[in-house]
């Protein structure tokens, strides 16, 4: 199993029956695929919808004028479904998503009323840098790409729980744990659990604690790794792999 | 109370120099007929767009907001993601397009805020990040809020899946997102529908957004450009 469908699988087992979950892009959308079979997760888009289901990539960008108009046509109006596929559908990364019995739409005032006040049970969200006060900094490099914040910071402030699943490192080796993010923040002491490649931490500002680690992955690979101080639990768990 | 016209004369109460809404969360409700139409008249310039995003599709005739940038209109984007998009980096880089990055909630509420009559509100978004920076913060029941003031429109560009002439109008699924809000929001709203029916079809209390918000419906049946 690669690294991100490894975080992912991990991920998905802090979810409990009625949950409803936010899922930011990439590694945290995986977890989707891993939820336990006796759970139901709600999962939320903050353009609109709680119980957002499959999502089917974005006929936006096809390459053909003509296939495009032809599938605009095809699923359109009173053509296009929630069970299938419908043009005014989408997931917060603006794909076209499928959603599952029981789902309910609504305007951004709501999508983000349920963020803010406090009506999420978990997001799941990648990182650029965690610090050891629970800090997240997740939208901006001075200098490089102009982005955004999106939704983010509104989710990250209001979320019962705040879980970070990304590799342990950075592309070049550099530590994403730190003593003290250095990036600009777009929350201040909300991450409650890192879920990475080596290991599980549990946040509370100011403690990092290794809950569990990776199948074969040291303390010392652990430590060596992390820019910030850490504490191992008593007990350490192993993460599954299956 | 007849509020259906043709895309040309609606698009005629856009002004160069306004403050301009538009709907849509990336192609999804957004009035790309009118957003299109709009991006024809390069006279109307000194634009200050807000949306949620700027980019809606690689295919040209879905590109969303930035085809105002292509055009010259835009003088500056109120918007809470731009995401990788070269063309408006560049713009904002050598200084001819001015930004503001608004977080998404804020964004919505700001809006909201300007509809129904209130002079803003506080929010725990962004507190201790450059959010905060040059704001009111105040403490309340012990937790820090940040002071967001109201954001007005004079013109919106709204979408909804049907409408009747009064401007009573149904959104589908995901695609009521910044709609409500944005006509609200604006001294003039002119909606796009792809269907038109009679008064007294649609349930009254299925109305999505109550016509009194809007002034000019146009139909454009079928695909969007």
């Amino acid at each position: 199993m690669d690294k991100r469908s490894f975080i992912a699988m991990n991920v998905a087992q802090m979810f409990s029956d009625g949950d409803v979950v936010n899922l930011g892009v990439g590694i945290p959308t995986l977890a989707s695929s891993y939820v336990p079979e006796n759970v139901e997760v709600l999962f939320h888009a903050e353009n609109g919808c709680v119980g957002a289901g499959e999502a089917g990539g974005f006929p936006w960008d096809d390459s053909s004028r003509e296939s495009f108009i032809a599938w605009l046509e095809s699923c359109g109006g009173e053509k296009g479904s929630w069970r299938t596929v419908h043009r005014d559908l989408c997931n917060a990364s603006g794909e076209v998503i499928k959603l599952i019995p029981g789902a309910a739409c609504f305007d951004s005032c709501m999508a983000f009323g349920i963020a803010r006040g406090g009506h999420l049970d978990a997001t799941v969200l990648g990182a650029l840098q965690v610090d050891q006060y629970c800090n997240l900094a997740n939208w901006k490099i001075p200098g490089k790409k102009l982005n955004g914040m999106g939704g983010a910071m509104d989710i990250v402030t209001g979320a019962k729980r705040v879980i970070i699943a990304m590799e342990h490192c950075s592309r070049d080796g550099e530590p994403k744990i730190v003593k003290h993010c250095t990036l600009p923040l777009t929350a201040v002491g909300r991450v409650n659990t890192i879920v990475t490649d080596k290991c599980i931490i549990e946040c509370v500002p100011g403690t990092l604690t290794v809950t569990a680690t990776a199948p074969g992955v040291s303390r010392e690979d652990i430590i060596a790794s992390t820019g910030a101080e850490l504490v191992f639990a008593e007990n350490i768990a192993e993460m599954i792999t299956e | 109370m007849n509020k259906v016209t043709d895309i040309k004369t609606a698009i005629d109460h856009v002004r160069k120099n306004d403050t301009v809404l538009l709907g849509g969360f990336g192609n999804v409700g957004a009035p790309m007929h009118l957003l299109y139409e709009l991006a024809t008249r390069p006279d109307t310039d000194g634009l200050t767009l807000v949306s949620e995003d700027m980019h809606y599709g690689n295919l040209p005739f879905v590109q969303g907001p930035e085809v105002l940038l292509r055009s010259g209109q835009l003088k500056k984007i109120v918007v809470s993601f731009i995401g990788s998009h070269k063309p408006v980096e560049t713009a904002i880089n050598d200084g001819s397009l001015e930004l503001e990055f608004v977080p998404q909630g804020t964004l919505a509420e700001r809006l909201r805020a300007a509809g129904v009559g209130l002079g803003g509100f506080y929010t725990p978004t962004g507190v201790g990040t450059e959010v905060e920076e040059g704001k009111e913060t105040r403490i309340i029941d012990g937790k820090k809020y940040i002071l967001e003031k109201p954001l007005r429109g004079n013109v919106a560009l709204v979408k909804a899946y049907m409408a009747d002439r009064m401007g009573n109008a149904v959104f589908k699924l995901t695609a009521n997102n910044f709609n409500t809000v944005m006509a609200m929001a604006a001294d003039t709203v002119i909606l796009e529908v792809e269907k038109l029916v009679e008064v007294g079809d649609i349930e009254p209390d299925r109305v999505d957004l109550p016509g009194i918000f809007v002034d000019y419906v146009v139909v454009e049946e079928g695909a969007m450009i």
